[in-house]
């Protein structure tokens, strides 16, 4: 098992690179993060401590990832938008079988064509990350939002 | 009649009747107003929540009545109450939570104390201090109480409203809309999950678009996009209480093999590009007796109970200033569901809310049309799809229920 000082600075790249493809607009990149077999789910804090099962988005393979880039592209009509990710501070714990346990706080700027720009979402990750032969891979990975109040609509992944 | 519905009035209404609605209307301050006093707090009801969000006596929730902050709590076994979440003093919000219980309703300003019911039972320092200060003698409780609504149910639906003239629950909602009602909420319902959306829209504008069954396969584009044959679907519009409550539905053909077309395939993704990785957001299973799949459900002025398949929810819309409006989803089920039914509901509810892949347009078309009518006062909207009449149709390729919307909401408004 690694010392949590090791681990740290093993998975805090893992985060560098998901918020830059994300906010650098590379969204086919983005799936790849995750394994074939994942769990992705963006909720709310009041939902997730109520233990309620629907959040805002829920997903329960890859496939469903790359089904929502491609909705995205080519199904659903919105402004353009881009997000810019504020990464805050990383936890990260040794689980059981080798994964490893990772919470980071997050803020996302969402920033339309017109210049208008704010603060769109704020939250933790509560993530299950495992070694696989390409690297570190989300196995489940919760974007737990801090409001239950989402402005407009959310069409880029968090 | 006050300044504000003057103003409210000012606003002349098209010659061609409810085929046209003035821009104005979305954009009007006093007309905003006016909206508070003639149609939210006129004869109407007004959904504020479920019972089973407060299930034991002093339980609380607070919500809004239009742009009014209300409470509605579990004043005993069998009965529930509301009131303006004021106090009677100074006017200080009373419940700034968004549930909780309480045996007492007490004012944190300077203590003031309401049962369950928002009768006034004490005041601190009623007496005064040592004989001094206090209220005047005459000074009577029960002049003092919380501005209360009347409370009605339906299926555990509760429904306040503060007009005494307003006719009875069943009444306004009307036979159609009833039957609807208890069609959905025959059992023991379970909140799978809440939250809102907010939209910078005016509120009538999304209420339109609920509305509007001609606009589905246009702007949303996710089933055509990816292949997704829906077969046949028939369907139609009943309207009912002088036209502002509809319900448009459709059933989803299924094929003879049983199951619906989904699982036994008879739903097709074309070609790989435009195939669906995973097709376990498409999963559902035939809910109810009379075959119909979809439902959407518009109770005037600002309810909207939706059956997509298995996903069932309420949304709630709620006025935010003339130009913003937020819609309050509550996702349910049922207690007696399996493991089995609230995973594909789960599943499916992807298909729905603010990062809905068949819906999330919604969530911003309302706001495409405030920022365009800006500077175009005297001009109008045009709704001749379907006709220009308001009635029950077999199409839903029809603005109908949308023009029925504008005869309730002109009768509320006396314009």
């Amino acid at each position: 098992m690694l010392e949590s000082n090791e681990l740290f600075h093993r998975v805090r790249p893992l985060y560098d690179a998901y918020a830059d493809c994300i906010d650098e607009e590379r969204y086919e990149e983005w799936p790849e993060f995750f394994e074939d077999v994942c769990f992705y789910q963006i909720t709310t804090r009041e939902a997730h401590r109520k233990s309620m099962p629907i959040g805002i988005v829920q997903c329960n393979s890859k496939g469903m990832l790359i089904d929502r880039i491609g909705s995205m592209k080519r199904a659903n009509i919105f402004e353009p938008q881009r997000y810019r990710h504020l990464l805050g501070a990383l936890h990260v714990e040794a689980a059981e079988n080798g994964t490893i346990r990772a919470r980071m706080g997050f803020g996302v700027v969402r920033i339309l064509e017109s210049g208008d720009s704010m603060l769109f979402l704020s939250g933790i990750w509560h993530d299950e990350i495992v070694e696989t032969t390409e690297g570190l891979r989300f196995r489940e990975k919760i974007a737990v939002l801090d409001s239950s109040r989402v402005d407009t609509l959310l069409v880029v992944p968090v | 009649m006050s300044d504000v519905e003057l103003q409210a009035q000012r606003i002349e209404w098209p010659k061609e009747g409810v085929s046209r609605v003035p821009f104005e209307i979305y954009t009007n301050d006093a007309l905003y107003e006016s909206e508070q006093d003639l149609l939210f707090k006129g004869p109407i009801w007004n959904f504020v929540g479920v019972d089973v969000e407060i299930p034991a006596v002093g339980d609380f929730k607070t919500n809004f009545v239009g742009d009014t902050p209300v409470v509605v709590v579990k004043s005993s076994a069998d009965s529930y109450s509301a009131f303006v979440n004021r106090c009677a003093h100074r006017g200080s919000t009373l419940c700034y939570e968004k549930t909780g219980n309480r045996d007492a309703f007490t004012c944190v300003y300077h203590n003031w104390s309401y049962d369950l019911e928002g009768n006034l039972k004490t005041v601190a320092f009623h007496k005064g201090v040592r004989g001094k200060g206090g209220l005047p003698d005459d000074f009577r409780t029960c002049d003092h109480n919380l501005q209360k609504l009347r409370v009605q149910s339906l299926c555990g639906l509760l429904f306040v409203s503060f007009d005494e003239d307003a006719p009875e629950l069943e009444t306004f909602l009307g036979p159609k809309m009833c039957a609807h009602i208890q069609r959905i909420f025959s059992k023991k319902i379970r909140i799978l999950g809440t939250f809102s959306q907010h939209m910078h829209n005016n509120w009538k504008l999304y209420m339109e678009n609920v509305k509007d069954s001609y606009h589905a396969s246009l702007l949303h584009l996710f089933f055509t996009t990816f292949k997704l044959n829906r077969l046949s679907m028939q369907g139609g519009l009943i309207l009912d209480g002088d036209g502002g409550h509809h319900i448009s539905y459709s059933k989803m053909a299924t094929d003879a093999g049983g199951g619906t077309d989904y699982e036994s395939g008879g739903l097709r993704a074309q070609n790989d590009e435009f195939a669906l990785h995973d097709n376990r957001i498409l999963k559902s299973w035939p809910e109810f007796d009379d075959g119909v799949t979809h439902a959407i459900q518009g109770i005037f002025p600002n309810l909207i109970v939706q059956q997509i398949q298995n996903s069932l929810a309420l949304r709630l819309l709620i006025p935010r200033g003339v130009n913003g409006c937020e819609l309050v989803w509550i996702m349910f089920g049922y207690e007696s569901d399996t493991q089995e039914e609230t995973d594909i509901r789960v599943a499916l509810s992807n298909l729905v809310g603010p990062a809905g892949l068949v819906s999330m347009e919604d969530g911003v078309i309302g706001s495409f049309v405030q920022r365009a009518i800006v500077g175009n006062q005297g001009r109008e909207t045009v709704l001749e799809m379907g006709g220009r009449t308001v009635e029950s149709q077999e199409s839903r390729v029809s603005e109908a229920s949308v023009r029925g919307f504008w005869q309730a909401y002109r009768k509320y408004m006396r314009l």
